[in-house]
């Protein structure tokens, strides 16, 4: 079997054909899809548990702290500590809540990150579905997550939680549309819904180059509605600890917990990766129109380090801007998108509609 | 027109106010040796504490083995929950006379409040706070502890 950490078509490839050669067409499918969904949940599982570690470290460090540093060398093994603690603490019943929607909750957040994060390209080849409508399913599915906060909200029967989940609503449905809006403006220069055809369009230079000022535009635009959209601060309204006491959450205990807690950094991981996707190249390499020779070493880096790295940095910078600023209130957080973000990202797509038009892009 | 320019110069405000922030928590991100937290258990040998810190009441004692206190009993009757015991004792003087001196200064950590009244009633200055604070024991009864050392004497001028 081939195996080529800078094209994985042929791998890919190769583990269809052997399964398809042993067993009927439908039953090798239903084995491929079982493949990545064990694949998948293991990756999840590892990114969740790194990224709640790399929050701790980087907060830390920004506030002139040194963060987790008993368990293990530099505390890397906190989190799997974290994790056994909340796999062994109890599941409290609560006797007012809605039991059945209760515990479906966290289980509809998590699902929806899972189906978001199918979609997402991890390098050539490595990409589970490659919808010609890639963005379009990605943003229907990662505002699915709502729901589950929603639901978790309401059958908690919990006044804190209630108005957790119905900020956490209202947050989502006004911040959803500039994250589609930026999307679409990247779109436009690209041409195509398709993830995969984004991240080839991107091989003579990353789309926040060619597009120029609307593109770096809708890139910060969307950063913050991202930011947003997955409820962290400092537009972590709906889980307010000092208004709320946790929010939506409140309510559950022990692994389900860790399920809303996981899903949350997911959701982070997610965004952030189709950020990098979009406005980065995703797994393409930096190329510079001309430049031949640097062009040849920035290919020698595998296409996964490049977006696991691209991710990281936007990751990093959501962090950054979690500990740096204050939460805003609810009417600031509808009037920075309803004033701000979406008159100017309206015009944004205009922009970009004309310079495409034109041709002014590179 | 001139909504038209502030709504703009607004949003550069903002921005830059922003940026000023995250300019603040970019440099501590990226200099850790800004990192003010102390590492306790391995730093116990350097640790020094601040002065005003509260760890004990001590009784100080000179070179002699003398201290200065008077078994006035002031300390006993200003200590809001009962953590002082004076235990006096009646001597003979050189001249004769009786006279009442200490005998055990018992002073209950496992009560105190660390609010200072004895230290700062004392009317010989013979009480002050220690810098110890690793007070963890097994036994409530390692607590109680007698101030005044065995042997030792009050301190000449002191009355």
């Amino acid at each position: 079997m081939a195996f080529n950490i800078y094209d994985f078509t042929s791998f890919t490839q190769s583990i269809d054909q052997g399964l398809n050669s042993v067993m009927p067409a439908f039953w090798a499918m239903i084995t491929e899809m079982v493949i990545i969904g064990v694949a998948i949940l293991a990756f999840y599982a590892l990114v969740g548990l790194f990224l709640v570690y790399a929050e701790r470290k980087v907060c830390a460090f920004m506030q002139n702290r040194v963060g987790p540093n008993r368990v293990g060398p530099y505390g890397i093994i906190q989190t799997i500590a974290d994790l056994i603690k909340l796999l062994m603490k109890e599941l409290v019943e609560i006797k007012k809540a809605d039991k059945l929607l209760f515990t479906i909750a966290p289980f509809i957040v998590i699902i929806a990150s899972f189906m978001a994060i199918a979609a997402i390209p991890f390098a050539k080849g490595l990409h589970a579905i490659d919808f010609n409508i890639g963005v379009l399913y990605v943003v229907a599915v990662s505002s699915l997550g709502v729901v589950g906060i929603l639901i978790a909200g309401w059958s908690s029967n919990n006044k804190y939680s209630l108005i957790g989940a119905m900020r956490s609503g209202a947050q989502i449905v006004s911040y959803e549309l500039s994250v589609g809006l930026s999307l679409i403006t990247a779109c436009i220069l690209v041409g195509s819904l398709q993830l995969s055809t984004i991240v080839e369009s991107q091989a003579d230079g990353w789309l926040i180059f060619k597009g120029h000022i609307p593109a770096v535009i809708a890139f910060l635009i969307y950063l913050v509605a991202s930011t947003a959209e997955t409820n962290r601060g400092p537009f972590d309204l709906a889980e307010a600890e000092s208004e709320l006491t946790a929010g939506f959450h409140v309510e559950y205990s022990g692994i389900k917990f860790a399920f809303f807690f996981l899903a949350e950094y997911m959701n982070m991981f997610i965004v952030a990766s189709i950020g990098a996707t979009i406005f980065w190249g995703g797994w393409m390499p930096l190329h510079i129109g001309g430049w031949g020779s640097f062009n040849m070493v920035m290919d020698y880096i595998p296409p996964f380090v490049w977006y696991i790295g691209k991710t990281a940095v936007i990751i990093w910078i959501m962090m950054w801007f979690k500990w740096t600023f204050p939460r805003l209130r609810i009417d600031q957080l509808l009037t920075l998108e309803w004033k701000y973000l979406l008159p100017i990202n309206l015009f944004n797509i205009l922009l970009m509609a004309f310079i495409v038009l034109m041709g002014w892009h590179f | 027109m001139k909504d038209f320019f502030n709504y703009f110069s607004e949003i550069f405000k903002g921005v830059a106010s922003l940026f000023r922030g995250m300019r603040v928590t970019g440099y501590y991100f990226f200099h850790p040796g800004q990192i003010v937290t102390q590492q306790y258990p391995e730093n116990r040998k350097t640790l020094v504490m601040l002065d005003r810190f509260k760890g004990e009441v001590i009784m100080p004692h000179n070179e002699n083995n003398e201290h200065k206190c008077t078994g006035c009993g002031i300390c006993e009757l200003n200590c809001p929950n009962g953590s002082i015991e004076i235990i006096s004792k009646q001597i003979l003087t050189d001249e004769g006379k009786k006279k009442r001196i200490i005998d055990q200064h018992i002073y209950h950590l496992d009560m105190c409040t660390f609010c200072s009244l004895c230290v700062k009633t004392c009317p010989s200055d013979a009480l002050a706070w220690g810098q110890e604070f690793e007070h963890a024991v097994y036994d409530r009864s390692k607590l109680t502890k007698v101030l005044n050392q065995a042997g030792s004497q009050l301190m000449k001028g002191v009355e």
